[in-house]
């Protein structure tokens, strides 16, 4: 399957990346590469495999409900980029 | 040109587990801001979610109570998108495989039952909160919500009107506080919909193009909002236009519905198997214990109250909408009273006392045996029921037993004939120009006297006795 320039596009703009005209062909080829690699993968015969969301066999893994100390707000904040008034603050968003 | 509306709702439940879904901070409302959250929760890289077992039980009590088939091979996913709620820029939900799916809610409305159909329920995690109005070039966030556990639960398009979505969140939520899941407080924001609307030609099989309005926190927004959509469709059609797909907010201040440009991109939330977490594995066994402790569901309760106690319908849908209310009930009767008037008791003077006192009824001061001893000391004709609703004003404030605030208070019926004919011959006596009145012909002078005498007995004089003795002597005149 071969990626197009607009899908690129597509992509850069979903993850809130800029890209420039350069690099949107450079990662076009790159993309391209990727998704052709995975296309190899389509041709194995899955018949009679049921499908799976992980590759290991590890299923139900649960924590009992049972409270523990959150981080002081102090801590929690000292990885926010801007805090104030307690709080995370980020670039005024508005719907 | 005739329109029938087609209503589905999603509603968005917080369990109230003791932790949140992927760490263990408080799941708790009301915190002092970001104080309920840890590394996981805040999204740091390099954390690792782990499951609530808890919520995977809530989930499919849910979904059993509302008659679903739970999914034995279930998985969670990502949904990907930027909004600052949400530190990990991807919200863990479910996409195809739903714990639950495929189940109703039965709901009556004006006396016909009606099933919706409960298309699937999944659980996610809670945003956090935004703030925007605090600071004018920054918008603050606080992420004690961020993680907590919910449920979404999609219905089918089955409405068709807002007095039918009204019956159906009623139900639901009522279905939530019985199986004890959610506390449902609307206040809180434990509950909250989106709502799709559309409409179509009466008669026409196709859905017409629907809007969603999302978050609606409040049942009245979910109803106010479904009549201002209905009447929005329709004029656009009638005008001749066409009515957009979009995503609507609800202004409940203003009374209507604002479409939200924002959106105007095509949303592609990229969902895809969520590589931190394992399958969910469902043992019938399981589904089997957690059916075992459903409670009889509050629809089930309602219709057994009407074909058992013959109670009427309205009756019925009160008294079982809080469990803690049914529970009163039937410990009421079971102390032996006549269900219409332990109905009678709760729903009115009662409920009326509760009310007054901000009071909830596990909190009522006496107990079901002491209402059912009082309705008893009614039948048996030791007070009349004027005299009781004192005797219950009492019972809020003393807790004392019935016949003891009787003895207290003097409240014991009169029924003997001649202390009653006693006070109806001063009434008449004091009454002269009523007598005329009656005997000119004016009807009401039964009624006039009966209320004479039962102010002079302070309430105390059988109404029954005295009615008999007053129409007796009136009739000899």
């Amino acid at each position: 399957m071969k990626i197009t320039e607009k899908e690129v596009e597509y992509v850069a703009k979903l993850a809130r990346l800029y890209v420039s005209d350069e690099e949107k062909e450079k990662l076009t080829k790159d993309m391209s590469a990727i998704i052709e690699f995975a296309d190899t993968l389509s041709k194995i015969d899955t018949d009679g495999v049921a499908p799976a969301a992980h590759a290991i066999p590890v299923q139900n893994v649960f924590r009992e409900d049972v409270v523990k100390d959150s981080y002081k707000r102090d801590d929690i904040l000292k990885n926010a980029p801007e805090k104030e008034a307690g709080c995370f603050s980020v670039p005024k968003v508005v719907e | 040109m005739n329109y029938e509306a087609v209503i589905g709702i999603e509603v968005h439940a917080e369990l109230s587990t003791d932790t949140k879904i992927y760490c263990s901070c408080a799941n708790k409302f009301g915190g002092e801001i970001n104080t309920h959250c840890c590394p996981v929760c805040t999204g740091m890289p390099g954390t690792l979610p782990v499951l609530n077992g808890k919520v995977v039980d809530y989930a499919i009590k849910a979904g059993l109570a509302m008659n679903c088939d739970i999914n034995k091979n279930s998985k969670q996913d990502r949904k990907n998108y930027f909004y600052p709620d949400l530190p990990k820029a991807y919200q863990i939900s479910q996409f195809d495989l739903p714990l639950c799916k495929d189940g109703y809610i039965d709901i009556t409305v004006d006396g016909e039952k009606k099933r919706i159909g409960v298309t699937r329920i999944h659980i996610e995690e809670d945003a956090g909160k935004l703030m925007h109005d605090v600071t004018p070039d920054s918008s603050l966030i606080d992420y004690n919500r961020c993680g907590v556990p919910l449920i979404e639960i999609v219905s089918e398009p089955d409405m068709r009107s807002a007095k039918e979505a009204e019956e159906y969140l009623n139900t639901l939520k009522a279905i939530l506080q019985y199986i004890n899941v959610s506390d449902c407080k609307m206040q809180e924001g434990s509950l909250r919909c989106d709502v799709n609307v559309s409409v179509r030609p009466v008669g026409q099989k196709e859905y017409g193009v629907r809007s969603e309005m999302k978050n609606v926190s409040t049942f009245s927004g979910v109803l106010r909002g479904i009549d201002y959509e209905i009447n929005r469709h329709i004029e656009i059609l009638e005008a001749g236009g066409v009515v957009e797909q979009e995503t609507r907010r609800w202004d409940d201040g203003k009374g209507i519905s604002v479409s939200l440009r924002s959106k105007e991109d095509a949303h592609d939330y990229r969902y895809f198997p969520e590589p931190d977490l394992m399958p969910i594995i469902i043992a019938d066994e399981k589904i089997e214990k957690l059916k075992n402790e459903l409670p009889e569901l509050p629809h089930i309760k309602r219709d057994r109250y009407m074909e058992q106690y013959g109670l009427p319908e309205y009756d019925a849908t009160q008294l079982t909408t809080l469990k803690a209310t049914a529970d009163f009930f039937e410990l009421v009767i079971a102390a032996g009273a006549s269900p219409k008037a332990a109905s009678n008791w709760i729903m009115g003077d009662i409920w009326r006392i509760m009310n007054e006192k901000y009071m909830l009824i596990e909190d009522l001061p006496f107990s079901a045996k002491q209402l059912a001893d009082m309705i008893a000391l009614i039948d048996s004709g030791t007070i009349s029921n004027t005299a009781a609703k004192q005797v219950i004003e009492n019972m809020f404030e003393t807790a004392k037993d019935p016949a003891v605030i009787i003895e207290d208070l003097g409240l014991k019926q009169v029924n003997d004939e001649s202390e009653i004919l006693s006070i109806i011959d001063t009434v008449i006596e004091q009454n002269p120009k009523s007598i005329e009145d009656f005997k000119g012909g004016k009807g009401n002078v039964a009624g006039f006297l009966i209320g004479q005498v039962m102010r002079m007995s302070k309430g105390k004089a059988n109404p029954q006795t005295v009615n008999k003795l007053i129409n007796e002597k009136l009739a000899k005149l």
